[in-house]
């Protein structure tokens, strides 16, 4: 998650990561990390979830990478993210609408 | 979902081409590699009516790939026919996915319990993660313009998941379509490959 300042916007966080912030904490699918109380921060992040966080001082920007010492796999939970991504018209597709059917999601690249 | 830093612009042709009666989508920002662990193109993920994840990111051909059986083309330059040779020793198994796949919607075979779907995706290590919030800083900075701040991240996350071919391919290929030999970037397709045998260029099918 790219990132020109300190705070996290929440919204901004799960539509990334898929981490959404809830009163007992950051929580995906049914795990949950307690958070301090004040503002939501890269940092607080980096050191509750094991995200690296990664400055680029020349052009002010941050990477916060994702989640580790959880399971030490890529997936945290087998559940699905919310994941939106467009078409090649632009136009926003959200995975959960395809709740209901079996879904193949296959990943390629034109290189 | 087309993982492809150039966005719709480099996928648009492949998905007329295709012209597929499913969703087709941009994945410009390979935000999937991080929230699926995919390390290398193509790979399939299951998930189930409820929106449970069955089976985590594994090798998905379709069919046989069009190299397969390609005879070199005459007059073809000899890296590109020694890449072409490489690529025909891969062992790829379209038939053993598509039969799993079809099982899979008719009664469910193949479906994996959650915690095993945890258990058999991609490992991520604090050098892994760290390499994918370089790859996506170097993306950041692609798009942006700044080729040569974007090319130093590629070469740190290179560094740190030397396993994934999804970011050595993708930086690559910005470089050299045919993702050869350059002077930006630690190895190519073809050395690399051929560094760990083309027999373990995709994990084997666990089904």
């Amino acid at each position: 998650m790219i990132l020109s300042a300190p705070a996290v916007d929440p919204a901004e966080l799960e539509a990334r990561t898929g981490w959404s912030v809830k009163p007992q904490g950051a929580c995906k699918g049914d795990v949950c990390v307690p958070l301090p109380a004040g503002p939501l921060t890269a940092s607080v992040l980096s050191e509750r979830l094991g995200m690296p966080l990664l400055h680029d001082e020349e052009h002010g920007l941050w990477a916060l990478g994702p989640e580790t010492g959880l399971t030490g796999r890529a997936l945290t939970t087998a559940e699905a993210p919310d994941l939106v991504l467009p078409t090649a018209d632009g136009e926003p597709f959200a995975l959960r609408s395809l709740r209901g059917s079996k879904v193949l999601l296959v990943a390629w690249a034109s290189w | 979902m087309a993982l492809d830093t150039g966005g719709a612009d480099a996928a648009r042709r492949w998905i007329e081409m295709a012209a597929p009666a499913h969703p087709s989508l941009i994945d410009q920002g390979h935000v999937l590699d991080e929230l699926f662990g995919i390390v290398n193109v193509p790979s399939g993920v299951w998930i189930d009516e409820a929106g449970m994840i069955v089976r985590p990111p594994e090798p998905a051909f379709p069919g046989p790939p069009v190299f397969a059986d390609m005879p070199v083309p005459e007059g073809l330059p000899p890296v590109l026919a020694e890449t072409l040779a490489e690529a025909q020793k891969i062992k790829i198994e379209p038939e053993r996915y598509v039969a799993a796949l079809r099982s899979w919607v008719a009664t469910g075979a193949h479906a994996l319990s959650a915690d095993e779907v945890v258990a058999r995706s991609a490992p991520r290590s604090v050098a892994e993660a760290e390499a994918a919030a370089s790859f996506e800083l170097g993306q950041h900075l692609h798009r942006a313009g700044e080729v040569a701040a974007a090319q130093r991240w590629f070469r740190q996350a290179h560094r740190l998941a030397p396993d994934n071919w999804t970011y050595r391919r993708q930086a690559w290929s910005m470089v050299d379509r045919n993702q050869g030999r350059t002077d930006v970037y630690e190895g190519s397709w073809l050395d690399d490959v051929r560094a760990i045998g083309a027999e373990n260029y995709y994990a084997p099918l666990d089904l």
